[in-house]
Parts: C-alpha cells; sequence; structure tokens
C-alpha cells in the first residue's frame, strides 16, 4: 500500500519534472516546441496546461481505483456493500468536470482569438500546395519560386548516408524577416495539402479553388523546418517546408538579391532558346531534372507503376512524334495526376528532360529536344490533338 | 421461428450437449427436419447464436488481417528510408488497415456480440428478423472480398486513408475506387439491417416484466448504438456515392472548378464520422458495464444515470464533427462551438467511469481475465479520453492535427479500448458460447503481453506526434527514428500476442473444464439462467423477470 | 412478446428513417451552401450579380485593403492577374477594376474564374455587381481580354474586418472530369436568366 503510494508519487514527480524544466524549451524529441512566436509561445503554455490538469485528474481517479483494486478485494475478505446510486454524487461529479472544462475554455479561447486577428501585416505571401511541393509568391513583389524536398532519392534508399536534415530539406526555402507580421494566403493546385511549420504553431489547409489565411511573427532568426500535413498521395511525406527567417535588412538584402537571380534565370531561359546543346549536356541535365521531378512517380528506371504511373521505358509518347511528347509534358494530361509542367520547369528544363527520356533506358531514339522546339510548340497555332 | 408448437418443445436440459466440436445442441427442434449440419448450417442460419458466431469468426479475421497490415506499416517504419514498400502501396495500407478495422473487425464483433446476447438477455428466443439476420452478415465477406481484392488489380486499392477525402479520392483516386465505394455500400447496409434488427428485438421481444429500467446496459447501449447507425450509415452512403459520381459521371460536389467544394466533403463525411466512433464505443461501455459489477459483486452505479450519459453523449456526438477540421479554416465562432462542444462530451464520458469506479469502491472485487481486460479498458480507455480533450482545445490541436499524436489517440481508444472490451466480453461470454472454461493460464499470458505491448506500441505515438511527426507517412526525418523502432516492436509484440488468443479460443472450443449455467459467481442476467453452453433454442417460453 | 405484425410496422418505420437519412445526406449538399450564406462563411460570394443599394453612402470614416489575387490552374495555358494589386477602398464605395486575360495556346479556350474571399467571414460583405466570374469566358488563341469587376463592400461591414483578399482561380471550361458538370450548367442558365 505504502509502496504503491510511493511509486505513484514518484511517477507522477518524473512527469511534472520531465515536462516543467525549461531544458526542454529546446526542440526535443518528446515534447511540443514553444516555437519562436508569441502565438507558439502561448499554444505551448496552453498544450501544457491542458495536459497537467489531465494528469491532476488522472493521478485522482486512477489513484482511487487502484487504492480501491488492493483494499476492496475479495481474497482480502473484503464483503461488497449495498449502495448502488446517489443523485447528490451524480451532481457532483457532473457539475466539477463542467467547472474544469469552463477553466480550460477561458485560455484557450483567448489564444484561439490572438491567432485569428490578422490585423495590418507588413508582408503578404501566398503559398500553393501541389503534388509534391511548395510555391511561394511574395505578394505585391516580382518574386516566386518553387520549394521542393532536396534529399536525394539515394539517401531515401540507403545508399547514402542520410544526412542531419534528411526529409526535411529543399532547394528554395521560403525566407521571411523576422519582427514583422506576415500574412499568408495559400490554396492548392490539385489536392488539399496542409502547410505546417511547429515553430510557428501555423498549420493551414491548403484547399484547391479555395485561398485560407494565416500569419505569423518571427520573434528569433533561424531555420525551421516542417511538413505537409494533409495525405496528399504518394509522396505526402516528401514536401517539406523549410523557412529562413533572418533580420529585416538581411531579409530586404535577400530579396533585392533574389529579384537578380530571377531575372538572370529568366534571361538565361531566353537565352536557351537560341541555343542548340549537345546531347551530351542534355542528357545530363535531363537525368538531374527526371531524378528531382519524374522519378518520384515514374520511377528512376522509367518502369512506372503498372496500373498507376505509365512506364516511359518503351513507351509510345517517349518513342514516337516529338510534339506529342512535348505536349505531354507543357499540358499535362487531363483527368490524371501527370501535371501541367508549363509553368514549372522553364522550356530549357523540358527540352532536357524529355530528351533524357527520349534516349534513356534503351529508349534510343537519337532525338534532341531544344528550347526552341518547346517554345515553338507552346506557339503553334494548330488546334490540340486529341489525345 | 418459434411456432406455438415448438414451446413444447423443451429446450434446455435434456438437449444441452457439450460435444467436442459444437456449440449448442441440436435436438428435436424443427419438427420437420433434422438439424442442420455443415455448411448448410451456417450458410443458411436464422439462429442469432450461430450468426453471432459467425459475425465473431469473421471479425477476428478481419483483425488479424488488419493486422498484418499494420504489421507491414510497422516493418516499413521500423527505421527511416524506404526499405520494404512504394510509398503507394504503403498509402493503401494504412487506408485498408483503417477500412477493415473499422467496418470489417470492430463493427461485426459487436454486432456478433448483440447478436449472440440480446436475445437471451432480455429473454426473448431470438432476433426480430432472423432471415434478414443472415443476410445482414452473409453480406460482409462478400464486400471485403472485394476491397481487399482490390489491392490486387492493376493501379492498386484504395490509398486516400479511410477518410478519403476529396479530391484525392475523386480526381486522383485509383481506378479500384469505384469497387471501394461499392464494397462501403453493401458493409453499410449490412451495418443499418442488423442495427434495424436489434431495435425492433430490443423494442418489441422483451419478456414481459423486462421492463425499459430493468434492461442490462450492453442492451441499452446496444439500442442508443442502433438509432446512431440509422441516422448516420446513409449519410456515410450519401457521401460515398457523391465521391463516385464526382469521379466517374461528371459531378462537382467536391470540385471548385464545377462550382463544388472539398470541405463540404468533409462536412458530410465527419457528420457520419464523429458518431461513427461513438458507435464503436457505446458497445463497450455497455460491456463493462456487465463485467464490473460481477467482479465486484456490487450492483452497477449510478445505473440510471448511466442511461442518461450514454444518450447524452449519443446527442453531443452530432454536434462535435468539425473538430476534425479545425485547419480547414473556418471561422472563429464555429471553431469555438465546436470546441466547446467537444469539450462538452467529456462530462458524460466522466460520468461513467465515475460510476465504475464507483461501482468497485468497497465491492469484493475479483480478477479473472474478464475483470482484467475491463479494469484495463477504464484506465486505457480514460488516457484516450484524456489526449481527446487536448484536442478538443484548438489552438493547441493546429499543431496536433495530422501528427502521430491523433494517431495515438485514436488508438487508445479503439485498441485498448473498444478491443480490449471485446476481448472481455469473449473471455466473460465464452464459457456461455462453448460450454468451457478458456485455459486461465494461457488468457493471463494473452492479457500481460498484449497491455504491456499495447502500450509499447501507442503510448510513444503521442511524443512522436508532438515531437513534429505527421500521419500517413512511410519515411521520416532522423529525430524520429528511435521511437518509431520502440512503438514497431511494441507493433509486433501485440500482434503476436493475439496468436495466443487465437489459439485460446479454438482450445476452448474443443473443450476444458466444462462450465456451469453461472461459471461467474455474481454475475446477473438472464443469460446465466440457461445452461452453458446455451441450447440451439433459449426462451422459447418467456422468462419471469422480476 | 408482440407479434409479428408489429415487428413489420417497426421495420417499416425504421426502414423510413433509414432512406430519410439517405436524402438527408444528400440535402446537406444545399442546406452548406445555405447555411454558408446565412453564416456569411465559406469565403464563398454569391454567384449572382448584386444590385446596388439605392442611396448609399461610403463610409469615408474606414478604409478596407481590398487585395486581388489571381491563380491559374495548372493545366490551363493562360495568363491571367489582376490589374491592380490592391487598394485601399470605403464601405459603401462602388468600385471598378479588372482582371487581365491572355490566351497563351494557340488555341480556343473557355476558362471558368471560381472566387474565394479571405477573411471568409468577409465575404458576406462583399457585393459583386459585375463580376467576370459569373459566366464562362471564352478567349481565343494569342489573345487577351481585360475582364470587368464591379464591387462594392456594404458600409456595415464589421470593425474587424481590414483586409479583404478576393482570390480568382482560373479553370478550364468545362471541368476535366469529364462531360459538363451539373452544377456548373445550372449555374451558368441561372446566370443568364438573372444577369441584369
Amino acid at each position: 500500500m505504502k509502496r504503491l503510494a510511493t511509486t505513484l508519487a514518484l511517477l507522477t514527480n518524473v512527469i511534472f519534472i520531465t515536462f516543467s524544466s525549461s531544458s526542454w524549451s529546446e526542440q526535443n524529441d518528446y515534447n511540443m516546441t514553444r516555437g519562436v512566436t508569441g502565438i507558439s509561445e502561448q499554444v505551448y503554455e496552453l498544450h501544457m496546461l491542458i495536459f497537467y490538469i489531465c494528469c491532476a485528474i488522472a493521478f485522482i481517479v486512477f489513484g482511487v481505483m487502484f487504492f480501491s483494486i488492493f483494499r476492496h478485494r475479495k481474497s482480502k475478505g473484503a464483503v461488497a456493500a449495498n449502495f448502488h446510486e446517489s443523485t447528490k454524487v451524480e451532481i457532483i461529479w457532473t457539475v466539477i468536470p463542467v467547472i474544469i472544462l469552463i477553466a480550460m475554455a477561458i485560455p484557450a479561447t483567448k489564444t484561439l482569438v490572438a491567432m485569428e486577428d490578422t490585423s495590418q501585416s507588413d508582408l503578404t505571401v501566398k503559398i500553393t500546395g501541389s503534388q509534391w511541393k511548395w510555391h511561394y509568391s511574395y505578394f505585391g513583389e516580382d518574386v516566386e519560386f518553387f520549394s521542393l524536398l532536396a534529399t536525394s532519392q539515394k539517401e531515401i534508399e540507403g545508399i547514402e548516408a542520410k544526412g542531419a536534415h534528411y526529409l526535411l530539406e529543399v532547394d528554395n526555402p521560403l525566407v521571411l524577416p523576422i519582427n514583422r507580421k506576415v500574412r499568408f494566403l495559400m490554396t492548392s493546385d490539385d489536392v488539399i495539402h496542409s502547410w505546417w511549420v511547429p515553430d510557428f504553431a501555423v498549420k493551414k489547409d491548403t484547399i484547391p479553388g479555395f485561398i485560407n489565411e494565416a500569419w505569423t511573427k518571427i520573434d528569433e532568426p533561424g531555420v525551421y523546418r516542417g511538413q505537409c500535413a494533409e495525405l496528399c498521395g504518394r509522396a505526402h511525406g516528401f514536401m517539406p517546408v523549410v523557412v529562413h527567417a533572418m533580420a529585416e535588412d538581411d531579409f530586404d538584402q535577400w530579396m533585392s538579391d533574389k529579384k537578380q537571380e530571377l531575372a538572370l534565370q529568366k534571361a538565361a531561359a531566353q537565352e536557351a532558346l537560341t541555343q542548340d546543346l549537345s546531347m551530351e549536356d542534355l542528357m545530363g541535365q535531363g537525368e538531374s531534372i527526371y531524378t528531382a521531378r519524374c522519378a518520384v512517380c515514374h520511377q528512376a528506371n522509367g518502369e512506372g507503376i503498372p496500373g498507376a504511373f505509365p512506364a516511359i521505358k518503351g513507351s509510345e509518347i517517349a518513342k514516337g512524334p516529338v510534339m506529342a511528347h512535348i505536349d505531354v509534358l507543357v499540358n499535362g494530361r487531363a483527368g490524371t495526376a501527370m501535371q501541367a509542367f508549363a509553368n514549372q520547369l522553364s522550356d530549357q528544363e523540358i527540352a532536357a528532360v524529355i530528351t533524357y527520356q527520349r534516349n534513356a533506358w534503351g529508349n534510343d531514339t537519337g532525338d534532341t529536344v531544344q528550347a526552341s522546339d518547346v517554345n515553338a510548340f507552346k506557339a503553334q497555332d494548330s488546334a490540340k490533338e486529341e489525345i | 421461428m418459434s411456432k406455438p408448437i415448438e414451446k413444447a418443445v423443451k429446450s434446455a436440459p435434456a438437449e444441452a450437449q457439450t460435444t467436442a466440436n459444437t456449440t449448442i445442441a441440436i435436438e428435436g427442434d424443427h419438427d420437420h427436419h433434422h438439424a442442420p449440419k455443415g455448411l448448410t448450417r451456417w450458410l443458411y442460419s436464422t439462429s442469432h447464436k450461430d450468426i453471432g458466431t459467425l459475425y465473431l469468426w469473421f471479425s477476428f479475421a478481419m483483425f488479424l488481417t488488419g493486422g498484418a497490415m499494420a504489421m507491414i506499416i510497422r516493418a516499413e517504419l521500423f527505421q527511416p528510408g524506404l526499405q520494404l514498400v512504394d510509398p503507394q502501396f504503403f498509402n493503401q495500407m494504412t487506408t485498408v488497415h483503417g477500412l477493415v478495422m473499422v467496418f470489417g473487425a470492430v463493427m461485426p464483433a459487436f454486432t456478433g456480440l448483440a447478436n449472440w446476447m440480446i436475445p437471451m438477455m432480455i429473454g426473448a428466443p431470438d432476433m426480430a428478423l432472423p432471415r434478414m439476420n443472415n443476410l445482414s452478415f452473409w453480406i460482409l465477406p462478400f464486400a471485403f472480398l472485394i476491397l481487399i481484392g482490390s489491392l490486387f488489380l492493376p493501379g492498386g486499392g484504395p490509398d486516400f486513408g479511410w477518410t478519403f477525402y476529396a479530391p484525392l479520392s475523386t480526381t486522383y483516386g485509383p481506378d479500384s475506387t469505384a469497387l471501394f465505394v461499392f464494397s462501403v455500400h453493401i458493409m453499410g447496409i449490412s451495418s443499418i439491417m442488423g442495427a434495424i434488427n436489434v431495435i425492433v428485438t430490443i423494442v418489441n421481444m422483451r419478456a414481459p416484466g423486462m421492463t425499459w429500467f430493468k434492461l442490462p446496459m450492453f442492451v441499452w447501449t446496444w439500442l442508443i448504438t442502433a438509432f446512431l447507425l440509422i441516422a448516420v450509415m446513409p449519410v456515410l452512403a450519401g457521401a460515398v456515392t457523391m465521391v463516385l459520381t464526382d469521379k466517374y459521371f461528371g459531378t462537382s460536389f467536391f470540385d471548385a472548378a464545377g462550382g463544388g467544394d472539398p470541405v463540404m466533403f468533409q462536412h458530410i463525411f465527419w457528420f457520419f464520422g464523429h458518431p461513427e466512433v461513438y458507435i464503436m464505443i457505446l458497445p463497450s461501455f455497455g460491456i463493462i458495464s456487465a463485467i464490473i459489477p460481477a467482479f465486484s459483486g456490487k450492483k452497477l452505479f449510478g445505473y440510471h444515470s448511466m442511461v442518461y450519459a450514454t444518450c447524452s453523449i449519443a446527442l453531443l456526438s452530432f454536434l462535435v464533427w468539425a473538430h476534425h477540421m479545425f485547419t480547414t479554416g473556418m471561422p472563429v465562432f464555429a471553431e469555438l462551438f465546436f470546441m466547446y462542444c467537444t469539450m462538452l462530451i467529456a462530462v458524460p464520458t466522466g460520468v461513467k467511469v465515475f460510476n465504475w469506479v464507483a461501482t468497485m469502491w468497497r465491492g469484493a472485487m475479483t480478477f479473472e481475465t474478464p475483470m482484467l481486460f475491463a479494469i484495463a479498458f477504464i484506465v486505457l480507455f480514460t488516457i484516450g479520453g484524456f489526449s481527446g480533450l487536448m484536442l478538443a482545445i484548438v489552438p493547441a490541436d493546429f499543431q496536433y492535427h495530422d501528427t502521430y499524436f491523433v494517431v495515438a489517440h485514436f488508438h487508445y481508444v479503439l485498441v485498448s479500448g473498444a478491443v480490449f472490451s471485446i476481448m472481455a466480453a469473449a473471455y466473460y461470454w465464452l464459457p456461455k458460447w462453448t460450454g468451457n472454461m478458456y485455459d486461465q493460464k494461457l488468457s493471463l499470458w494473452h492479457f500481460w503481453c498484449s497491455i504491456i505491448s499495447v502500450n509499447v506500441l501507442f503510448f510513444p505515438m503521442h511524443f512522436l506526434g508532438l515531437a513534429g511527426m505527421p500521419r500517413r507517412i512511410p519515411d521520416y526525418a532522423i529525430q524520429f527514428a528511435d521511437i518509431n523502432q520502440i512503438v514497431s516492436i511494441g507493433g509486433f509484440a501485440f500482434g503476436l500476442s493475439q496468436l495466443i488468443f487465437l489459439w485460446l479460443v479454438i482450445k476452448c472450443i474443443r473443450g476444458g473444464e466444462k462450465a456451469t449455467a453461472k461459471p461467474w459467481e455474481r454475475a446477473e442476467g438472464l443469460e446465466w439462467t440457461v445452461p452453458s453452453p446455451a441450447p440451439h433454442h433459449t426462451f422459447t417460453t418467456p422468462p419471469k423477470v422480476d | 412478446m408482440q407479434s409479428n405484425s408489429s415487428n413489420k410496422k417497426l421495420t417499416i418505420k425504421l426502414l423510413l428513417a433509414t432512406a430519410l437519412m439517405f436524402g438527408f445526406g444528400f440535402a446537406l449538399v444545399p442546406l452548406y451552401d445555405i447555411m454558408c450564406d446565412a453564416l456569411g462563411i465559406n469565403g464563398k460570394t454569391s454567384d449572382v450579380a448584386a444590385i446596388q443599394p439605392t442611396g448609399m453612402q461610403a463610409d469615408i470614416t474606414r478604409t478596407i485593403r481590398v487585395e486581388f489575387m489571381a491563380h491559374v490552374s495548372p493545366d490551363m495555358p493562360w495568363e491571367f492577374k489582376p490589374k491592380v494589386v490592391y487598394m485601399d477602398v470605403h464601405p459603401g464605395e462602388v468600385i471598378q477594376t479588372e482582371y487581365l486575360a491572355f490566351n497563351q495556346s494557340g488555341e480556343d479556350l473557355v476558362g471558368q474564374a471560381v472566387p474565394s474571399v479571405s477573411p471568409g467571414t468577409g465575404a458576406a460583405y462583399f457585393n459583386k455587381i459585375e463580376c467576370f466570374c459569373f459566366n464562362q469566358q471564352p478567349l481565343e488563341g494569342k489573345q487577351q481580354a481585360s475582364m470587368p469587376l464591379i464591387f462594392y463592400i456594404e458600409p456595415d461591414v464589421p470593425d474587424s474586418i481590414h483586409t479583404l483578399t478576393l482570390s480568382y482561380t482560373l479553370y478550364k471550361f468545362p471541368p476535366q472530369s469529364g462531360e459538363s458538370s451539373v452544377v456548373s450548367l445550372s449555374r451558368s442558365e441561372q446566370q443568364a436568366g438573372e444577369r441584369l
């Protein structure tokens, strides 16, 4: 009996100490993060409060129950009492929980109302989820880019050692300033995704055809990682969210640098229209694009998944007329998961990956497709063939 | 069905047999043909006992099937990286695991228990609609053949989660989606027919003297569950039909391009989905309310309160559906409404827990295996209830939603809750069904292995969710590796532990220490007044109820 | 024990209840729209033209920022953007602006713009007198069009709303899931009848 009480007390103490210690305020493997915003801090405190209340109730209720199990057992000679109802007691243990719930509901309501207050923001970012990447666009600036998983297929398959940020790294992170209120407007291009950064306590579903709104104000510079939080198909686990938060001056600098970078990219894409690359160059570029963008469905070996994703190896499209092949990439395939890549890849990139597909895995058509071919396809006046 | 001429046939002592292979005695019941044997017995049965047995075995088979899928899931998640299965197949596993467990294991198990026990508990000779009863069962294996078979078709089976949100299930679903829809329709029809049968039986066929407030709690909870089923299974049928027409017939219920709304799907689905989870737990409450008194030697504390609490839970369950949708972008006042209503459900649920503890208090407890499972239920289900309360708090839910914290919550209430209660019921009533006591030692192995492994399996999932691991992913970041490994080991152990139960049940059917009519000294209820095993026909003459 | 006929009666009642609930499931579809309308949520603006109230006064004591967003469905080869990215307006003031569309392909296509307003509660106060989203927009290959939008924000818009974002998603018409949807057809019929 005494031992039981001691054990229970010890257990409770362990739980309290474990979760209340300030050393847990950094990212740890067991508890929610405090995060780096005023809201995330409030959410953490709310979470801990509710948790402690639940622990207290559990302690009492289970305590009574286990005490009874030890004391009121037949083998110890207990004789069953006769009582089996009491209106008074029923009222008491209905009213007390209601009071406890009201006590919980008040801070919860306060925090929720604070979270939903989108008063004047300093910066608006449009976030678009699609299978299986994010797109960020800075409202009012000419800066927009895709953000894809940067972890290599080799790491996923166990051929190479996994990096520290395995599955939580991207090619183009979202960059935000600290200390400025950032408003997010989110939508989706296909299915429902959900944009989540635990350190901001922001999670909002991105719904195709609708916009949702969320906001944050980051207090500390750093890199914050999250993931898609709504099942969205095959690679739902492979579309992380990465945010670089930096001091306002650094952010402004980044913004102008990024604008320059994008302008250069645009110029390069234009120039590529006049260039004729060699088979070697096209294959090299094409392979890396294929690995990053196509292999997730069509597989590294080009064989696809029967019934789900068609094979490119030996396919009619890859070995047939080039224009039809370009069409599939530029316009996608209606009613299937094959996206239109016109707005995601430059003409040069599309040309390279088509070249790769037409010559890899024994397809060996010998065709090279140039950026200008893709551009010509897009400009053509002839009606699109029904495929 | 029982005709006047058959009332003369005494089904009690003279015919009670406990042959090695049969659970029931059959002798001269039907005046026009001899007892059905072999395959025809099971195919054409209109006996609530046989149909109950069919449901229970089917549910056990589905439990092991769904469990095998869980083993595949846990094997892939044992380590970071993709080692065993394709991510698309992984999504099929999580989807079909959920569908099989919900519609193939838990619901049929409760229906099997209802079939076996309700007529005996109310002093009726059988269910009200015995032939519909047969049909209700036999369409189930058909439905699951289609569902599980679709996994083997080109394109694979359903891979959009058991919740099949649009447009993932509509525009982006595999070709087999039509089969998924068809099989869900059949499961729904089965549940609805079963529910109708239960209601008509309880309303019309109680023995004289068996008034409403004398009904055992298991009967009450099933009565209320049956009404929930009739209210919401048709809505599921509607949702799934809209998915079908959106995908194949050009409608745009859930397609913004055509003027529809993907979030509307979620509203319609969860209008079904939330009462559904109460459908999966109310019968548990009834079982626990039978077992705790039997092994405490005290009447159930607060019987009336328990009935009202169950009704409150059922009514409230219609007002909370959007708590599954807090991140969809609902306006604040809606989020607050659903938060408050969800928190409110904790009150009648808590009342039930307190009443069970009050039943135990100053009783004279013994700890046979049914009682062990019942006590485990109270503790573990309550833990699941606490994580549910945490989930109700909207700002915190933004961090928990779609993470392993939710997975932990619903597995606590469904596995260490509903499934444990089903096992408790099995241990409690096996002697009545088979005429034999189960192997005591084996049952203790089953219990301890299960309770330890179920906690190793599901408790760490709380931490995974809090630390940021989303659900429905086949691969995860490095920091989640250690806990996932522990969870997987718990999973394998839990799976293996259920094989002990399988062996125990088979052994019990084959033989064992003979069971008396009332093997549990202080149990109450009409089922304990008939011999063990229960004869093929019981209560052909209604009993006297005081 | 009750007779077979009372079993039958109760069974029929329960089957009826089942059928009613099945109907209710489908009734949830229009009910959803009605509830969203009544509660002013979901970011759905009306798909019929609003009529400018006579004698509506602009509330010059308040300014609301209206942001305009455009989102093109990936399989739609159009450029589509608002002429102006944001404006500060007074509630009650009638504003005219436009969206610009350019059909990049060589093919004649028809587009359907689907609006969404954030915050969702603001949608009820956002009234469109004329909107290109009310009908399908045909555009020949390589052609461009400027599509008008005339709107006002109701003067009694609550103080809590200070920014409204209007976003249009441009889809190809008919929707990709096969034949024209029943829903969009009926809506276009409705608009044909109700446009002023």
